[in-house]
């Protein structure tokens, strides 16, 4: 990747929400940033701040006492520090969203072709009629079929693949810049969740988007992502290249994670290698790492505030583990995997 | 805890559960039908788990709740350690309901919130309160509740507390828990990890894998990840639309599959290694099971569908041993 300004460059991102004269921390200092035509995959378990982080940017969070700090600048300019009225006008034309339940984020009470018709008549001024004939072609393009009556259809008319594809086509009216994905195929089957994510794919190549991929399934983002940001109870634990972070994670977290997913080839384990336990609530998040009191390889350094510093392998991939910093780095995933299973 | 001193009845290479040529039919509006599951046969032997795969709407849930009368079936029969409990009357079923239990996906829609966990792992043993003719005592009831905490691994002052209080994988080893306080013989768990985090996840599908190791239980597992169903199952059973396409030990329906949607299922499954080759996928989605394709249900979206599939509607047969298949074209070729 040419490495001019990135699409969007996040740093140090916070969010915290207020609740009985507290502020939680929900999301603690995110840095990362998007290529164009880049694909990058926000990963984590539930609770871990992945859809607060792209409802911030979005400037979505609408919540009394909520903070949010740190600079989020696409195309140069800081989407935090701007007015909801500048922010409209980006939402939909550079910036757009899909979200994990389409039947959800469309009203019931129009058809598909007329919410996507309202987007494009918006922002692009289009008449009806040619917002209508744009539309047709968006579902076509997608993969809808009949997509001159599918339009007329409400959203319960349609299943979930289809619903997810015309959510897609809405997002892409306005051939935004940067798509925000969050769980687009999580609640699809499989068989679909694969046409979904091969459409995904395709974007960049036919609508020069970049997108930011937010995802809990490992196997998604292997399959789908240039870059990954592993985040663990609000803080990112590690990013770097796909190819890197899969291949050779170097954060405890990212490689137990990795392990823990059942295999679907090779010898059965006898038993997964499960994570003890579960992530901390916000309030109880440990001032050191994270993730130590889950941790196999944790010690006495791990534990004391601040938590552990970003480490640089290379410059394609960063760690907040004091491993390999402490020159005992984890092993490669592969052979450390074999042993496991044997 | 002393293993399943009732298991007398049948031997170890009698089935658990049988089932026989099982119908479920919905009658919806304007006279349609809606056959949820249509015409399922198979077995589970003692001590075996078997996974039932597919995607939604393929009635595999229907299916499992048919299995512990939780529904009543439309024709067929359900024989369970020899018994057939198709028609059985409710007040005769309530006590082979105690070695039959259900886990559900929801793991807080199963828990009653008002109520303490201490309470809500004592109603299944003051319901069914005899044991050879006498109440459980209090102190009886004491006792198993401990031995169940510590079966789950969870503390025993998890009791006096209520469901809100804990994550999502406690509340499933407290759902386990309530499911074992009988020492059932059966255990239907219907999509028991999908709604956990895939590390708690693990922990819970080892739970399964030792409980059932520990006390000699059977199960049907029914899920849609292949990945766990493969890690747990020792037959696995492919449904599509209400018929189960392809049935055998797990190795050979995933790994020797050859009906041509289980190798599609297998193969969209996202692997978490970069690299690895893309298949194209299948095309469109399950159709209705009100408007089920003829012939052949699953030829509408078959890549090797060929024109007697779409009238001639093929049975599952066996294609080698431990393996069977229902297909016209299965693919032997395929690894």
């Amino acid at each position: 990747m040419p490495v001019n300004a990135p699409l969007l460059e996040v740093q140090n991102l916070c969010v915290s929400f207020a609740t009985r004269g507290q502020m939680i921390p929900i999301v603690e200092n995110i840095s990362f940033s998007i290529g164009e035509q880049e694909i990058l995959g926000l990963v984590g378990e539930s609770g871990s701040g992945k859809s607060v982080t792209a409802m911030a940017l979005m400037g979505l969070i609408d919540a009394p006492g909520v903070r949010i700090t740190g600079m989020a600048l696409f195309k140069g300019q800081d989407l935090l520090a701007m007015s909801g009225k500048q922010l409209r006008t980006l939402r939909g034309q550079e910036i757009a969203m899909i979200f994990q339940d389409p039947m959800t984020a469309f009203t019931p009470v129009y058809t598909i072709g007329w919410q996507i018709d309202e987007q494009l008549r918006v922002h692009q001024k289009l008449s009806r009629r040619q917002a209508r004939a744009r539309t047709v072609e968006l579902l076509g393009e997608m993969g809808v079929p009949d997509p001159l009556n599918t339009a007329n259809r409400y959203p319960h008319q349609l299943s979930g693949g289809l619903r997810q594809r015309a959510m897609i086509a809405m997002a892409l009216s306005c051939n935004p810049s940067l798509l925000i994905a969050d769980e687009p195929t999580t609640a699809l089957d499989v068989t679909v969740q694969a046409q979904i994510l091969d459409l995904m794919r395709n974007l960049r190549k036919t609508y020069g988007s970049s997108v930011l991929l937010i995802t809990h399934d490992m196997g998604v983002v292997a399959e789908t992502c240039d870059k990954t940001l592993v985040l663990y109870s609000g803080r990112v634990a590690e990013t770097g290249t796909t190819q890197a972070l899969f291949a050779h994670p170097q954060h405890p977290y990212t490689a137990a994670l990795l392990a823990s997913i059942p295999p679907m080839s090779g010898p059965r384990p006898e038993r997964l290698p499960a994570i003890p336990g579960s992530p901390p609530q916000p309030l109880e998040r440990p001032a050191g790492c994270a993730f130590a009191p889950r941790c196999t390889y944790s010690h006495a350094t791990c534990l004391p505030a601040p938590p552990p510093a970003f480490h640089a392998i290379n410059s394609h991939h960063k760690v907040a583990c004091l491993l390999p910093m402490e020159g005992t780095p984890l092993p490669p995933r592969f052979s450390a995997n074999t042993t496991a299973t044997v | 805890m002393p293993p399943n001193s009732t298991s007398l009845q049948t031997t170890r290479d009698e089935p658990v559960l049988t089932v026989k040529d099982v119908y479920k039919t919905y009658t919806l509006n304007k006279g349609q039908t809606l056959k949820a599951v249509d015409g399922i046969s198979f077995s589970v032997m003692s001590g075996e788990v078997l996974g039932l795969v597919g995607e939604s709407g393929c009635g595999k849930s229907t299916l499992g709740r048919c299995l512990l009368r939780l529904h009543d079936v439309t024709s067929g029969q359900i024989i369970f350690e020899g018994q057939d409990i198709t028609h059985l009357p409710e007040r005769t079923l309530r006590p082979l309901r105690q070695r039959m239990q259900m886990v559900f996906q929801d793991s807080y829609a199963s828990l009653n919130p008002r109520r303490r966990i201490g309470d809500l792992l004592a109603e299944p043993l003051k319901v069914h309160g005899t044991v050879n003719g006498e109440r459980r005592s209090a102190s009886a009831i004491t006792q198993r509740l401990a031995e169940l905490m510590e079966l789950v691994s969870l503390p025993r002052a998890a009791l006096a507390r209520y469901p809100h209080e804990f994550s999502g994988g406690q509340r499933q080893r407290i759902n386990i828990a309530r499911a074992l306080a009988l020492s059932p013989r059966l255990i239907v768990a219907d999509e028991p990890v999908s709604a956990l985090d895939v590390s708690v996840q693990a922990q819970i599908v080892n739970l399964f894998a030792d409980l059932q190791k520990q006390l000699g239980l059977t199960y049907v597992f029914i899920a849609h990840d292949l990945a766990v169903v493969r890690q747990i199952s020792t037959r696995v059973a492919v449904m599509y639309l209400g018929a189960i396409v392809e049935l055998g030990e797990t190795d050979n329906v995933l790994h020797h599959s050859v009906h041509p949607y289980t190798i599609a299922l297998t193969q969209a499954v996202p692997r978490p290694v970069v690299g690895t080759p893309q298949h194209a996928p299948l095309r469109g989605e399950i159709p209705s099971p009100v408007h089920k394709p003829s012939g052949c249900r699953f030829h509408t979206r078959c890549p090797a569908a060929q024109a007697r599939c779409a009238h001639d509607a093929p049975q599952l047969r066996p294609i080698a041993p431990n393996h069977e298949v229902a297909c016209h074209y299965p693919v032997l070729s395929h690894n």
